[in-house]
């Protein structure tokens, strides 16, 4: 049953998913019957699950949220602006009750009653009627606390409540006789008169005679016509309600009568049914037993984490939704691994068939080939199962920006693009409170006030954009504002007063713009309680580089500013270039690398006694001798015949890295270091090579910040 | 009791409820997500009884029930109509489409298997 309850959850997420989209769609303008009937659907689907949980705080929220929208289902309210917004609170609210119904915590009651009071103004409700119907829905709350998995104690209960109801507690007894007569009607609706009969047989000790009265010669028999009645005695101690409970389903499809005899007398039922009015030839035609005491239900539920329930793709699309399988993350991360060790092992083997000379054209090499691409697709599979469109990511955004624009009154609309793209499940996780930070930041500070904005010939309604995309095998999450761009001379001024920069320093606008990544840096005059909740950009900034990704900035100055993440795909693989520094190996992330290049005499060039550049075609690109800069090597006299890798960062600047070979190309499975030894610049991570050895990854961009002026604070320790 | 039910509910709680319930009490569970689909599995299978929600994508629990009715093989077949409210309404309304009979939601366990065995067996 916990199961049961844990996956109510993850269908809430999914439903309050479907909610957000549809009201994103209404927004939008496209509030169609369907877009409206998702959205009621996924708040109506959250009561029902509530309710067998028990979750009544969430019942009758949802209920009052899902009566206000069927009076826009039903045509009698308009998706207006206003009501689509307070939809949107709704929403948040929804959301809110179902994360304090799995977490525990409090809900602002003043929000709910707030809200409560304009959904009920809305649907037109006054208290007393929403009373009324929140009753109407009786959350049954099945109890949780089961002693063991074979064990439904409410149902044991139920089932030892039938058992009292046949065991002949003779004073108890009541005798009752019951005429039953069905109409038509009946049958027509899948009803069973013989299964009705066993169910009161259930009750007690049953009599049941078939009365043939209405019975037509065979020559006039009708077979649609309604024929055949019975009189049922009955011995049982369940009073009339119990009884008309089995004839529920047949209410106003059958005659039915339940006339109390008398106390029961074991001796004298004959009796009492020759007092029923019945023609004096009527003999039972058939009988029935009383059905013995039904077992009690042992519910067996499976042990398999594995569910067979098929998943709604989570945008609107009403296509045939394909069947998937829940699985524990436990699992794939074990499988992830696995498969990690997998490609090591593919790795040393081919280094050990490479080492014993054996041709290229043998058996071995070409299996060795084959068992190459296998081990590569399998890595690529299992990689796909990790990854989820950032959708629910961004949806949260969408939250964010209604929080913060209404605490800070500003008119702010959330406009997304890309959510369908794919990226690893722990990367979204660990996304979330960066992005957080960099909307609420967005809202707060990038976007101007409307009064401002009005002054300047904007729109009063500002805009947030976040957008994702595929760029060159990573992932590219924009968070962008139409607002006044980054004011340069007043982040100087700050800078300089905090100490961060001497106040005659040269910088170009993309080394300003970098200012705001300092430690300790804040633009607000005054913290306000909106984004200066002790979280700078410095640490967006770090807990963006500890999922492998970079941050750059780009401002115009009454335009706007774009703040642009660059992320692996994902953080178990990349496909590096294996190159030789001094006497040690290391890994350069292949998508880092424009082009390598053998440096002829006069390529390279001295600016200053330890600055050199290096000449590519028309363009001069710093050069930074990795054997120096990681302290492996003494300094090059000269350059000539060097072999250099072009690198390339994301807002264009450019570096060559000088090694002494490049080995090999290949995958390789990234092994963290951060927990053994925290953040080592210039190192991304490490690796295990086929033949065992130990290399470190290196982090291009982190090199790069290095070739750009700041200095390095300490040597890199050898490996291996 | 063995029956095998056929259960379309477009809630995975609701679903994963009723299997919970049904298998406990030695039923075989086939489920659906939506009348749609509920048609489609329903195609081959024999089921003793259907439970089935209203309010689903692509096909309703209405016109699932028309379908299923419209079936000469399954005409006959109990289906029980799981709803959130009991009012007169909808019982007429469920009945008029062909429904045997219905089941308020949230369901009592014990009493949706007392049903089950009232239009089934």
């Amino acid at each position: 049953m916990q199961e049961i309850r844990a996956s109510f959850f993850i269908e809430c997420e999914e439903l309050l998913e479907a909610l957000q989209d549809a009201l994103q769609m209404m927004e939008g303008g496209e509030a169609d019957d369907e877009t409206i009937n998702v959205a009621f659907r996924a708040v109506h689907s959250i009561k029902g699950g509530a309710g067998a949980f028990g979750l009544d705080d969430l019942v009758a929220f949802a209920h009052s949220f899902e009566t206000t929208m069927d009076e826009m289902r039903a045509g009698r309210l308009e998706a207006e602006a206003e009501t689509i917004a307070l939809f949107f609170q709704c929403g948040d609210l929804l959301s809110d009750l179902v994360r304090v119904a799995r977490d525990g915590g409090d809900i602002d009651d003043a929000v709910r009653s707030n809200l409560l009071s304009q959904l009920e103004e809305l649907a037109g409700q006054d208290g007393q009627a929403a009373e009324e119907e929140v009753v109407d829905f009786q959350p049954m709350g099945i109890s949780l606390d089961l002693p063991a998995i074979d064990g439904l104690p409410d149902l044991e209960a139920d089932s030892a409540a039938v058992t009292e109801a046949t065991e002949t507690e003779a004073n108890a007894l009541r005798h009752v006789e019951i005429r039953f007569s069905p109409e038509p009607e009946l049958y027509r609706s899948g009803n069973e008169p013989l299964f009705l009969l066993r169910a009161l047989a259930g009750l007690g000790e049953s009599t049941v005679c078939c009365t043939r009265e209405a019975l037509p010669d065979l020559e006039e028999y009708d077979g649609t016509a309604n024929v055949m009645a019975w009189q049922i005695e009955l011995h049982t101690n369940a009073d009339d309600d119990a009884i008309r409970d089995v004839f529920d389903f047949v209410d106003g499809l059958c005659s039915l009568t339940i006339t109390e005899v008398g106390p029961d007398d074991p001796g004298g039922s004959g009796d009492e049914v020759t007092a029923a009015p019945l023609p004096v030839d009527a003999e039972p035609e058939a009988s029935l037993p009383a059905e013995p005491v039904p077992e009690p239900i042992r519910p067996q539920m499976s042990e398999d984490t594995v569910t067979q329930a098929a998943e709604r793709p989570a945008d609107t699309q009403r296509s045939k939704p394909g069947a998937t399988v829940r699985v524990d993350l436990d699992r794939i991360d074990r499988m992830v691994n696995l498969v990690g060790e997998l490609v090591i092992n593919q790795s040393m083997l081919a280094q050990s068939v490479d080492a014993s000379g054996l041709s290229g054209n043998t058996k071995i090499a070409s299996g060795l080939d084959e068992f190459q691409q296998l081990t590569r697709d399998i890595q690529d599979s299992v990689m796909l199962i990790r990854a989820q469109p950032v959708k629910s990511l961004f949806q949260r955004m969408a939250r964010i920006v209604r929080e913060a624009s209404s605490d800070v009154g500003k008119t702010v609309r959330l406009k997304t693009e890309g959510e369908g793209t794919e990226i690893d499940k722990t990367v979204i996780e660990r996304l979330s409170d960066p992005l957080t930070h960099m909307i609420r930041n967005a809202v707060d500070h990038g976007l101007e006030t409307p009064d401002d904005r009005v002054a300047a010939g904007k729109p009063e309604e500002g805009i947030v954009s976040l957008r994702a995309s595929h760029r060159s095998g990573r992932v590219i999450i924009e968070v962008a504002d139409n607002g006044g761009g980054i004011n340069r001379p007043k982040v100087r001024q700050i800078a300089t007063d905090k100490g961060l920069i001497s106040p005659d320093q040269d910088l170009s606008d993309t080394e300003i713009d970098n200012l705001l990544f300092l430690p300790g840096f804040s633009t607000a005059s005054e913290v306000s309680n909106l984004s200066g909740r002790g979280v700078g950009m410095d640490v967006v900034k770090n807990a963006i580089s500890a999922l492998g990704g970079r941050i750059t900035i780009t401002s115009t100055p009454g335009e706007g500013t774009t703040f642009s993440i660059s992320l692996p795909l994902t953080l178990a693989v990349l496909d590096g270039m294996v190159v030789r520094v001094g006497s040690e190996t290391l890994v350069v992330p292949l998508s880092a690398i424009s082009e390598t290049l053998s440096l002829q005499k006069e390529d390279a060039r001295a600016l200053g006694p330890q600055t050199q550049v290096v000449r590519v075609r028309d363009t001069f690109v710093p050069l930074i001798n990795l054997g120096t800069e990681l302290g492996y090597s003494p300094p090059r006299e000269s350059y000539e015949g060097a072999i250099v890798l072009l690198i390339s960062h994301e807002d264009g600047q450019r570096a060559a890295l000088v090694v002494d070979g490049i080995e090999d190309q290949r995958q390789v499975v990234i092994k963290g270091l951060q927990d053994s030894y925290g953040h080592v610049p210039g190192v991304a991570a490490a690796t295990i090579l086929g033949d065992g050895q130990i290399a470190l990854i290196l982090d291009p961009a982190d090199l790069l910040m290095n070739a750009s002026g700041q200095s390095r604070p300490h040597q890199l320790a050898r490996t291996g | 009791m063995s029956l095998n039910v056929l259960a379309v509910d477009d809630s995975r709680t609701i679903r994963d409820m009723l299997k919970y319930t049904l298998n406990g009490a030695g039923m075989t569970t086939h489920l659906a997500e939506d009348g749609q689909h509920g048609l489609e599995v329903l195609d081959g299978l024999k089921p003793d009884v259907i439970i089935t929600d209203i309010n689903m994508p692509r096909l309703d629990g209405f016109g699932f029930i028309d379908a299923v009715r419209a079936q000469s093989e399954y005409r006959a077949v109990p289906i029980l109509v799981l709803t959130t409210e009991s009012s007169a309404e909808l019982k007429s309304r469920a009945r008029d489409a062909g429904a045997t009979g219905w089941i308020v939601k949230p369901f009592d366990p014990e009493k949706l298997v007392k049903s089950l065995q009232i239009v089934a067996g």
